[in-house]
Parts: C-alpha cells; sequence; structure tokens
C-alpha cells in the first residue's frame, strides 16, 4: 500500500492504493468512477483514456501509485455542473454515439486535443483518435461532431 | 402517404446519448455489488480430445476461492436451435478455448492461481479444421451424438455424419436450363471466420439468493432467451430467473443467445447470496467467444445470349466450428437466400454447415448474408465482364423486380422493395461510369454490389410492448428489444409519441429490460426490431390512445372514432381537452369520475410465415420481410504496395418508412465501416498444428481505426412502404454491411485486373495479383 495525493475533476483526494493497482481499476473500483471503460487492458483500444495533466493516456498502461501529485481527469469531469460540455452536445447532436461504450475515451481524446489545439484539422483530430476504437459508428458522425465543437476555437 | 409525422421520419436526438456522454450509462461491468465474487474460467488447451479427467482438489482449498465446478457438477446442455453442447465440456473437448472448469473467489488474482491448479487429462484426438473434410464419408465425428440431438424443426442434420444441417433449394429444372445456357460461368470463393470485436468484451453477474431465486446481470442481445435457456439448461422454472440487461457494449450478434450466462449461474449457485461477476478478458473473447462461420463457396451459372441468369447452382459449405446450436440457422437463411436478390427460374442450392475444431461460429451482423454476398456479388460482375456488359446494367436485368419469384419461389410484389431505385440511386452518387483520377503509379475504379437480406427468426417469434400513460399527460414505454447502440430506445419513443399524439420530450422510453417486468421479446437479432417491436410499441400506444379517446367521447357526448389527440391535446371538432386530464381517468367538476389509469399493450407477430420444405426449399413466404439495397466503392490501388485507399462508399438501402434519419445514417456509416474492416482487414487465424487462436488481440487482429475510415461516405434511403410495418419502415441494421466486402474486391478488379477471391483484400494479395499480371509499379 502506498499513500497518493492527487487532484480528480477538480478535487484534490489523498487515497491508501495497492503497488499493484493499475490507474483504470483504481478510477473504477476506488474511486466509483465507472464512465472510463475497460476494452482490452492492453494499450490498443482508447477506451479508457483519461486526462493527466493535460495529456490524454490509457489508464489501463499506468499503476494507480504514477498520479501522486498530478491532475487527472475522467469524463464525469466534463458534466460536472449537471451542464453539458460542448463535446458532449456535439457528440450527441451528430449521432457520435451508438452504444456508447467508446465514448467516454473518446471524448477524453477530443477533449484533450482542443484544449492543445483548438482548431485542428480532419488530419489533426484523426491522428488525435486513431487510438481510439469504435466499432460501431463508422467515425464519420465523431469527426463532425469533434469539427463542429472546435469551431470558434474557444473550447475550453 | 400524405399524412404528416411529428416525431416518425424526423431528425431525431438519441434518447440514450446524454447517459452515454456523461459516463452515467451503466454497462454490467459498472454493476459494483459489495462482496462481489470473481469468476474465472478454466479452458481446453486441446482442440479435440478425450478428457480423461479432472482434479479440482487443489483448486479448492487455496484460501479465498469459494466455488470449483466442472462438467459433473452440472451435466447440462445449451443449445438454441439445436442443442449440441454442453455448459462445460464432458467426456471431449471440441476446440481450444473450451469451458472445461470454473472458479469464484473473493478475488480476481485469487481466481486466476486456483485456474493454475486445476489439473486436466486429455487423450488428444485427430482434430480436423477444414469443412470438405470434414463432409467425407470416413472423416472421424466430432460429435457422434448427432443423431441424438434436439434440433427446432427447421434444422436438418445428417445422422452420423459432421453436417449439423443441410438445406436444399431445387427449383424448376437446372439441368436442363444448363444444357441451353449460352455461357456456363463457375467460380469458387472463400470466406474466413472473423471475430465481432464488440468494445465491450462479454460479461455477466448472476446471484442466487438464499430463497433460491437467481439473478442475472447479463451484457447480452436477448434477455427474454437468455431466461428461457437457462431454465431449459438448469431444468428450472422461468420464474427462478429474473435477467436484468443493462446497457450493452455492441453486440454484432455475438451477445445473441446465451454465452457465458450458464457459467456464471452455476458459479453462483454455489455460492448462495453472493454475485458472482465474469468479465471476459480481450483475448479471451477473441479465442473463446463465438465468431462468425467460415464459408467455401461454389456458384455455378448459365446466361442466356441476352446476360439473364437462367440457370445456376449454389453451393454453401459452413465452417461451423465446433458447435452449432445457433450456426445451423445461419446454414438455413443462407439457404433460403441462397442466390442473393436476383430472379434465377432454375437453381439447384445446398447450405451445409459441418463441424470442425475451430471456435464455434455464430450470428454475426448480416446472419450468413455479408458471407454468400462476397461470393455472389463477385460471380454478377465476373458474369457481366464475360458477358460484356456493365455491372449496373446487368444487375438491373437479373434483379428481383416485382413478379419476379425468389428462391423459394416467393413472388416479388410492388411492396417488397424497389431495388432498381437503390441501384440507379448509387449509381448516380458515386459517379459511375465516371473514370476517377489516380495518383502516380496507382489504379482507380468503382466497384458495386448489391444485398438483400429478411429476418432470419423463427416464425412465431414475438414481440410485446406496454404504453404506460401518467399524470403529465406522458408515457412510459416499456420493450425489450435491447439497445446494442443500434438507436432502437430512440425508435420506439418516436413511434409511440407520433401514435399517442405527444412530443418526444413527453416520452420515458424505458428500454433496458428486465425480465420480471418487461414485456416479452423473442430476440432483438436480425434487424427484425424496428419492425417487429415497433409494431408491439405502435399497437400498445394505439391500445392507450383507443382507451383516452373511449372516455374523451363521453366527455364530448360524440363518437370515439371523431376525436383525434394531437400534441397532447384531446379533439373534438372545436372542442378540446388536455391529455393528462383523461390519463388518470376524467373528474368532472361534481368529482365523479370515469375511466382510471390508462396502460395500453400491444404485441406483434408476423403473419403467414411457412417453414421452408425440406426437400426443395419451397415456401410462399418464408420471412416476415426483405431489405434492399446497393453500395459503390471507389478504390485507389498503389501499384508499389497494394494498399487500398477507400475514396468513397456510398449506399442507398430501401428500408420502408425511415424512423429516424439520423439513425439510419448512423447504421449505414458503421455498417460500411464494419463491412471494409472484414473486406480487407480482418481474419481469424487458427494454428492447425495446435488449434490455437494466432491472434487474440488488438495488435494483431485489426479492425478499422479512424485514420482506416473511407475517405467520404454517403447513404440514401427508398422509402417502399412495407404494408405491415410501423408506419411503413422495416429493418436496416445489418444489411449496411453485406455489400461492401464484394463491392471492395470488383473495384479493385476493374482498376487493377486482380481478381480476389478469398477475402480479406489485403495489400499483400493484391500486390502478388498485380506482380503476376505484371502490373505492379
Ligand atoms: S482498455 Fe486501455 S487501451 Fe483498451
Ligand atoms: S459507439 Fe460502440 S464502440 Fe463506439
Amino acid at each position: 500500500m502506498k499513500t497518493i495525493t492527487f487532484t480528480i475533476n477538480g478535487e484534490k483526494e489523498t487515497r491508501d492504493v495497492s503497488e499493484s493497482k493499475t490507474l483504470l481499476n483504481f478510477i473504477r473500483e476506488d474511486l466509483h468512477l465507472t464512465g472510463t471503460k475497460e476494452g482490452c487492458g492492453e494499450g490498443e483500444c482508447g477506451a479508457c483514456t483519461i486526462i493527466l495533466n493535460g495529456k490524454a493516456v490509457h489508464s489501463c498502461m499506468m499503476l494507480a501509485v504514477e498520479i501522486d501529485g498530478c491532475d487527472v481527469e475522467t469524463v464525469e469531469v466534463m458534466s460536472k455542473d449537471g451542464n453539458l460540455d460542448i463535446l458532449q452536445e456535439k457528440f450527441i447532436e451528430h449521432n457520435a454515439v451508438q452504444c456508447g461504450f467508446c465514448t467516454p475515451g473518446m471524448l477524453m481524446s477530443a477533449r484533450a486535443l482542443l484544449l492543445s489545439n483548438p482548431n485542428p484539422t480532419v488530419d489533426e483530430i484523426k491522428t488525435a483518435l486513431e487510438g481510439n476504437i469504435c466499432r460501431c459508428t463508422g467515425y464519420k458522425q465523431i469527426i463532425e461532431a469533434v469539427s463542429d465543437a472546435a469551431k470558434g476555437g474557444k473550447y475550453e | 402517404m400524405n399524412k404528416k409525422f411529428t416525431s416518425v421520419g424526423v431528425k431525431t436526438k438519441r434518447v440514450d446519448a446524454k447517459a452515454k456522454v456523461t459516463g452515467a450509462a451503466q454497462y454490467v461491468d459498472d454493476i459494483q455489488f459489495p462482496g462481489t465474487l470473481y469468476a474465472k474460467v478454466f479452458r481446453s488447451t486441446e482442440p479435440h480430445a478425450e478428457i480423461v479427467s479432472i482434479d479440482l482438489e487443489k483448486a479448492k482449498k487455496l484460501p479465498g476461492v469459494k466455488a470449483v465446478i466442472c462438467g459433473k457438477d452440472f451435466p447440462y446442455h445449451t443449445g438454441l436451435y439445436h442443442v449440441d453442447q454442453y455448459m462445460f465440456a464432458m467426456e471431449k473437448v471440441r476446440y481450444v478455448g473450451e469451458p472445461v472448469a470454473a472458479v469464484a473467489a473473493t478475488s480476481l488474482e485469487i481466481a486466476e492461481k486456483a485456474l493454475k491448479l486445476i489439473k486436466v487429462k486429455y487423450k488428444k484426438l485427430k482434430a480436423n479444421y477444414d469443412p470438405i473434410k470434414g463432409m467425407k464419408k470416413d472423416a472421424p465425428l466430432i460429435h457422434p451424438d448427432l443423431h441424438k440431438y434436439f434440433s427446432v424443426p427447421s434444422i436438418n442434420p445428417k445422422p452420423h455424419s459432421n453436417i449439423p444441417n443441410h438445406f436444399k433449394i431445387r427449383k424448376g429444372d437446372p439441368a436442363k436450363a444448363f444444357k441451353k445456357a449460352h455461357k456456363i460461368i463457375e467460380n469458387r470463393f472463400k470466406v474466413p471466420q472473423i471475430q465481432h470485436v464488440p468494445l465491450e468484451t462479454h460479461g455477466a453477474i448472476a446471484k442466487t439468493d438464499l430463497s433460491g431465486k437467481i439473478t442475472v446481470w447479463s451484457s447480452c442481445q436477448s434477455p427474454f432467451t437468455v431466461r428461457y435457456l437457462l431454465a431449459h439448461c438448469f431444468k428450472k422454472q422461468l420464474k427462478d430467473f429474473r435477467i436484468i440487461a443493462p446497457f450493452v457494449g455492441g453486440g454484432f450478434g455475438c451477445k445473441a443467445g446465451v454465452n457465458i450466462e450458464p457459467i456464471t449461474v452455476a458459479l453462483s449457485m454455489k455460492c448462495l447470496g453472493k454475485p458472482v461477476k465474469l468479465i471476459l478478458t480481450r483475448e479471451e473473447e477473441m479465442y473463446t467467444i463465438v465468431v462468425r462461420q467460415a464459408c467455401h463457396i461454389r456458384i455455378k451459372s448459365g446466361v442466356d445470349k441476352n446476360g439473364k441468369i437462367i440457370a445456376q447452382e449454389n453451393e454453401y459449405i459452413w465452417d461451423c466450428g465446433a458447435y452449432a446450436g445457433y450456426g445451423v440457422n445461419i446454414v438455413r437463411a443462407a439457404g433460403y437466400s441462397i442466390c442473393g436478390a436476383y430472379n434465377i427460374p432454375n437453381i439447384k442450392g445446398d447450405s451445409i454447415g459441418v463441424y470442425t475444431n475451430r471456435p464455434v461460429g455464430s450470428a454475426f451482423r448480416g446472419f450468413g448474408m455479408s458471407e454468400i454476398h462476397w461470393a455472389i456479388e463477385q460471380q454478377m460482375d465476373m458474369i457481366a465482364i464475360e458477358m460484356g456488359i456493365d455491372a449496373v446494367e446487368f444487375r438491373k436485368l437479373n434483379t428481383l423486380k416485382p413478379g419476379s419469384t425468389t428462391a423459394t419461389c416467393q413472388v416479388v410484389t410492388k411492396h417488397t422493395g424497389n431495388m432498381i431505385a437503390c441501384i440507379e440511386e448509387t449509381a448516380k452518387n458515386i459517379g459511375w461510369g465516371k473514370k476517377k483520377k489516380a495518383g502516380k503509379n496507382n489504379y482507380r475504379a468503382v466497384g458495386i454490389a448489391l444485398a438483400q437480406k429478411a429476418p432470419a427468426m423463427p416464425n412465431n417469434a414475438t414481440s410485446a410492448a406496454v404504453v404506460k400513460l401518467n399524470e403529465f399527460g406522458g408515457a412510459e414505454v416499456l420493450f425489450s428489444g435491447m439497445e446494442i447502440g443500434q438507436g432502437v430506445m430512440t425508435a420506439m419513443g418516436q413511434i409511440a409519441a407520433e401514435t399517442l399524439g405527444i412530443s418526444m420530450d413527453k416520452v420515458n422510453v424505458v428500454g433496458l429490460p428486465d425480465t420480471d417486468y418487461s414485456p416479452y421479446e423473442w430476440q432483438t437479432v436480425a434487424s427484425r426490431i424496428t419492425f417487429s417491436c415497433g409494431n408491439a410499441v405502435k399497437n400498445a400506444a394505439q391500445d392507450a390512445i383507443d382507451q383516452v379517446k373511449k372516455i374523451a367521447a363521453k366527455v364530448f357526448e360524440c363518437k370515439a372514432k371523431d376525436i383525434v389527440v394531437q400534441d397532447g391535446i384531446i379533439k373534438y371538432g372545436k372542442k378540446t381537452l388536455p391529455l393528462e386530464q383523461v390519463c388518470m381517468g376524467y373528474q368532472y367538476e361534481d368529482g365523479h369520475t370515469i375511466g382510471g389509469a390508462i396502460i395500453g399493450r400491444g404485441h406483434f407477430t408476423a403473419k403467414d410465415c411457412i417453414n421452408c420444405d425440406p426437400k426443395t426449399g419451397y415456401s410462399p413466404k418464408p420471412v416476415a420481410n426483405w431489405t434492399y439495397g446497393a453500395q459503390a466503392v471507389d478504390v485507389e490501388v498503389n501499384g508499389e504496395t497494394g494498399e487500398l485507399t477507400i475514396h468513397n462508399v456510398s449506399c442507398t438501402y430501401d428500408i420502408g418508412k425511415v424512423i429516424n434519419p439520423q439513425g439510419a445514417d448512423g447504421q449505414a456509416y458503421g455498417g460500411i465501416v464494419q463491412g471494409m474492416g472484414a473486406g480487407i482487414m480482418e481474419a481469424l487465424v487458427v494454428d492447425e498444428k495446435t488449434g490455437n487462436v494466432m491472434n487474440p488481440s488488438f495488435v494483431d487482429y485489426k479492425v478499422p481505426t479512424i485514420k482506416d475510415m473511407p475517405l467520404s461516405m454517403t447513404s440514401s434511403f427508398i422509402e417502399t412502404q412495407q404494408l405491415d410495418g410501423p408506419y411503413g419502415a422495416r429493418g436496416v441494421g445489418e444489411h449496411t454491411m453485406i455489400p461492401t466486402p464484394a463491392a471492395i474486391a470488383n473495384a479493385v478488379y476493374y482498376a487493377t485486373g486482380v481478381r480476389i477471391q478469398e477475402l480479406p483484400v489485403t495489400a499483400e494479395k493484391v500486390l502478388k495479383g498485380l506482380e503476376e499480371l505484371g502490373k505492379n509499379k
């Protein structure tokens, strides 16, 4: 066991965690933030994507102890105050969601992209989302949603 | 139809989208009960072997282990159409990955440790991976007891063989017609096994409480079928089981029947009062869960001088894998659809399932149609080329039209669907006949393919729905068509809103079934839900509104038939009454009340469907309906590498009334990309020395990413009303992936002259073809 302190979705937390626990399991089982999904546990599908210090990462490939002192965001941060984020709104408007299992990870990757590059090209969107597999939508409506959310370049 | 709709046909946001974008939507693994036990499955490492002994004792003694079970504890069968499988392998194992034993423990780590302590001794048997060999008379039998298995009446197993189903079409006199043919063209094609790859792997939680009631939370497409099969399997009553289905993270057919539920339930029976959770790893999902069946195909066509196909032989030899509980019905579906969307007067068709020692074959989006259209739609091009006829014109000449007869001799009417319109619209949208500019050293062309498919379901498959009006003049809509991503919740909400005359925002779509409370639904498969469940919802809403009108007629002192309900207002001439004043009964000024809480009920079963004749396949109506469609693909082939760039895909489907245009587009794009994966990337590779699946991960089994998708996709829809469909609708969920692989292969041929007859169309195969033609750069 190790004690770690981190910020999760804007709030500071201190927890004891086993050294061998993955960050994904910690988020899902200890923090009960089940929006973050496991699709492979091997860093290959993106369903577990979260934002760590502003960067999209696969939480299944990290240990929980690695977030000591870090800023962590999961999909739940996007509607914390009960209002939807513009990306979430655009995902709904463009029908970028089917089964929804890839959606939290997609949104996290898209959010990390827009935070660092508010006016991405379609190619940049594709590069940012390349690690997020979606078996349902065919991606077209996801790209449309992200492009639309980026309009104006004011994502925050 | 010139009636103006307010909900049906209107672009509508998904009702489940908010839950899904916020992370609020719960999938089975998101359900966390205190005191949960974790399950793991011990699996066969042999493709074909007798089980000599199973030693569970060491595993049982490991601290933290609560139950270790195997076949002798639960010697029960499962199987939907053909009962050929034990829950755990008993005398024999028949594929690598088959469940042999299972463990429940207080943690996943302990369960994994316990697996290592289980010892199973096998006596190896010769494995067979080739269905053609398996069909031979002297082939060793994988299921020596086949003749004793129970099958539903439409399935015809061949006793003392490896053939669990053989479906025959004998239409007209093909032998005679071939003699008259101007040209005879014969080709062979192959389809490999592929994986469904839902992003959410299979998962279930089972709890047997101390009273004996068993509750199962399962990622499944068909909760009522899960309940039915569990009750059969464990020889219990339906009331002993309650199945709760949370959101499903993709199914595509692999979550259609029962999968891991029986094992989870069996473990829970040994750990009373404790929830037992079994979530498969991606690797397990890849090699132990059902796959799309492989198929060996031969088509021989006879054409007359004008290019009309006058005779055809279609032979489909299906690799069912080790078990065929579901696969036998794919063999049947491929049988009655044997020649695709074509009008052929003389047919000899054989669709034959064969057991092998590969992973178990089952339903996959398209249910046999994706597989056979790979061959049919290339064969059509090959004939057209041989005859010097344009591929679009050839299809228009030969496709089903009003008055044509299908393979089972069903007569096509103008209501069946309009394939000609699908072809023309698709050709127009892709720019058929216009030369496309290729990059330096590259080749580029357009290919086209058609699709037809019917829902493959038992003729008595039924759907039910309940519509409860509420105090605010809104409604709860209950049904059990499963939301697996296709958008059923939204479509059912729209149908209810339209029928009730209220707006969508007043409808509470209660879409996630609980078998103790929800109305019955057979299964969410076969693109049948919009049609069948949609009809049930429509009937339930109509029943509710009829009750409203009856009460309102008393209030207005008029006839119920003269009343309309629009936008939540009950109207008779100039008189109006808000709907909410009637939903719970109408109260007069003096206080006396008529009527009461209104609950509408509805059901639907397709009418007049007749099983096919086992000798000839004849049936005037083998299925509820057909959906037709066409797809064209603009492909550029890299002359140096053989790699394909899919520039554009355009598709048109005749789906009757489009309930949610946005949802229909989503099905089209998703289907195209899944079809593209099957077309150019995916194949499950089994090592024929060991029986192991060689690519059980995303690293080795590639599915399309956002970078692989076509650069452009367009979809359009023709709306030939389905006379018995809800608002004229029929299904589209699966059809969108059926023509894609063949359309790509046809485009590659037109671009380069390379004909690939075995899926997938990989860069290596194309390059090899280019080299053979001396066309590589
Ligand atoms: S679960 Fe982490 S990448 Fe798939
Ligand atoms: S919506 Fe199902 S995986 Fe993306």
